[in-house]
């Protein structure tokens, strides 16, 4: 497909948990601990997960299904103050084409018992690459809010 | 955002048909040719080809001639495609941020109980 469409979106996440913000921001910072909520197990860790937690450092992840793309997401820690904030820039890639750029930051708040965490991205997705299954498959989206739309719903 | 809005006031206008909706819904399965598309309708081979050309215009229809044939395909959902992508990311993070806690509380309870 020889199309070159962009598409910018920027959405904010707001979280509480009751754990200090040492032990939250640990979970960012120590790779252990990080794969296992990040990567989704902590045997991601040397099998496709890399965290090297410092600025310039890089945080790898790859994986994807049987026989399909191979997806790689690698990321830079831009600027790090421990337990107050992360900014990290981002690319998704599936095999060698770039799907997307993005900036990230994460914000700790301390309340004691309880840490606030307000995760921040703003990306934009390269439409350069995109499957035909994925676009039907975008289109049968359009129909469905075109339909909820019409009935009167939120599209 | 301007161009994008004038994009699907002529959308809606494309799909506000019964006929052009049934013509969409079809190419959501695959590219058709003209007459595949008629098939189902009870109209003309001419009629079809000026819907199709309505849904050409507005950018939701995309066409080509194959040797002798028409074929049509959806176009357009490049964006909806990005959109849905970006909302994936989004349930992404929701997740993971849902094992977060899940892994600080089992991270708090193992330190409680040496």
């Amino acid at each position: 497909m020889n199309v070159s469409t962009v598409a910018h979106d920027t959405f904010v996440i707001e979280r509480s948990y009751d754990v200090p913000v040492t032990e939250v921001f640990r979970a960012w910072s120590d790779p252990e601990l990080k794969a296992r909520w990040f990567a989704g197990s902590a045997d991601a860790l040397g099998a496709g997960y890399e965290l090297d937690f410092r600025v310039g450092g890089h945080e790898i992840n790859r994986g994807g299904p049987p026989g399909g793309p191979l997806f790689t997401y690698d990321s830079e820690y831009r600027d790090i103050v421990p337990e107050h904030r992360i900014v990290y820039t981002y690319e998704m890639f599936a095999d060698e084409n770039r799907l997307s750029v993005s900036v990230a930051t994460v914000q700790f708040h301390d309340h004691g018992a309880m840490t606030q965490l307000v995760l921040t991205e703003q990306g934009v997705f390269l439409d350069g690459h995109d499957t035909v299954a994925q676009r039907e498959e975008g289109t049968r989206g359009l129909l469905e809010s075109l339909a909820r739309f019409l009935q009167g719903g939120a599209p | 955002m301007l161009d994008q809005t004038i994009d699907l006031d002529r959308t809606f206008q494309a799909l506000a048909d019964k006929s052009r909706r049934t013509m969409v819904e079809r190419l959501t399965l695959g590219p058709a040719s003209v007459s595949e598309l008629a098939e189902p309708l009870s109209m003309s081979l001419a009629a079809v080809v000026q819907h199709v050309q309505v849904l050409e215009a507005c950018g939701v229809v995309k066409t080509e001639k194959v040797g002798r044939t028409r074929m049509c395909r959806i176009e357009g959902a490049a964006m909806t495609a990005a959109e849905r992508w970006i909302g994936d990311r989004r349930r992404g993070w929701e997740a993971r941020l849902d094992r977060l806690g899940d892994v600080l509380h089992q991270a708090t309870n193992t330190e409680e109980k040496p």
